[in-house]
């Protein structure tokens, strides 16, 4: 039961604040809302017994990523009325189509594929999560871990060339 | 132990988060705010990958939301670098405003 008003609890803030990322005008009010919303994903991953994902979630997204988006933020300063839609009614079909998602939802939930997952989880492993997800990344999962290193190393260069003052 | 909530409700909660970041990416003129959309689509499936994780017992869900991650942050970084980029050359970001190679 305590785990069902935790859920419940969370679920509503994470819902809300990621509403208030899409309906804020302030982009500063946006960046703080999404601070909100990736914090309860944090305590989702924990209540799931991911320990060592709540931990990155909080250092990498609400830590290094949000400072990001606040520094670009201030640095671009786009504080400027919206301009009236190019395209008419983009609000209604964005509605539709997210009715059409929740409903595909719906029915998958309805079909019965859940059916082959166990109702109630299995206990948690003695082994703790931070060791079981090294076992994985480091073996069965290693050369996939090797090639994010050069993807990381591509972002950087990446970034450092965008950057760039383009100079003659 | 404290109990853990349903499977379907995890999925329902990440369906919703899903829609609120796709309707945010289409209505949204601001391409930090689209992104901020984007961060919230990838928070939703992730949350859907560690739910099956759990009920499952698999620990390579969390594997793939550590790869999401790793491929979130970089993403960020060069899509915050190319609108600076289109900041400076057009004093603009309104996505509707960078219409260069419009036919």
């Amino acid at each position: 039961m305590i785990g069902l008003i935790f859920f419940a609890i969370v679920a509503v803030v994470a819902i809300a604040a990621a509403a208030a990322v899409v309906m804020l005008r302030n982009p500063v009010h946006c960046a703080l809302s999404l601070v909100a919303t990736l914090g309860c994903v944090a305590l989702l991953f924990l209540s799931l017994s991911a320990e060592f994902l709540a931990a990155v979630q909080v250092l990498v997204y609400a830590g290094a990523i949000m400072v990001l988006f606040l520094f670009v933020i201030t640095l671009l300063n786009p504080l400027r009325p919206e301009t009236p839609d190019r395209l008419r009614n983009q609000g209604v079909v964005a509605g539709l189509l997210a009715l059409v998602l929740l409903f595909e939802l719906w029915l998958v939930i309805q079909s019965g594929v859940l059916a082959a997952v166990p109702a109630t989880p299995p206990p948690v492993a003695d082994v703790g999560n931070v060791e079981a997800l090294g076992q994985a990344l480091y073996s069965a999962w290693s050369v996939p871990f090797e090639m994010t290193s050069v993807l990381l190393l591509t972002a950087i260069v990446g970034a450092v060339v965008l950057g760039r003052r383009q100079t003659p | 132990m404290i109990q853990v909530a349903p499977l379907p409700y995890y999925l329902i909660l990440s369906g919703v988060l899903f829609t609120i970041g796709a309707i945010g990416f289409l209505v949204k003129k601001n391409p930090l705010i689209m992104f901020m959309s984007v961060e919230i689509m990838l928070n939703s499936a992730n949350l859907a990958f560690v739910a099956f994780s759990r009920y499952l017992n698999q620990i390579d869900g969390q594997v793939i939301v550590f790869f999401i991650m790793t491929i979130a942050a970089a993403e960020v970084v060069v899509g915050l670098a190319i609108i600076v980029a289109i900041f400076r050359s057009r004093a603009t970001v309104d996505v509707d405003e960078v219409n260069a190679l419009r036919g």
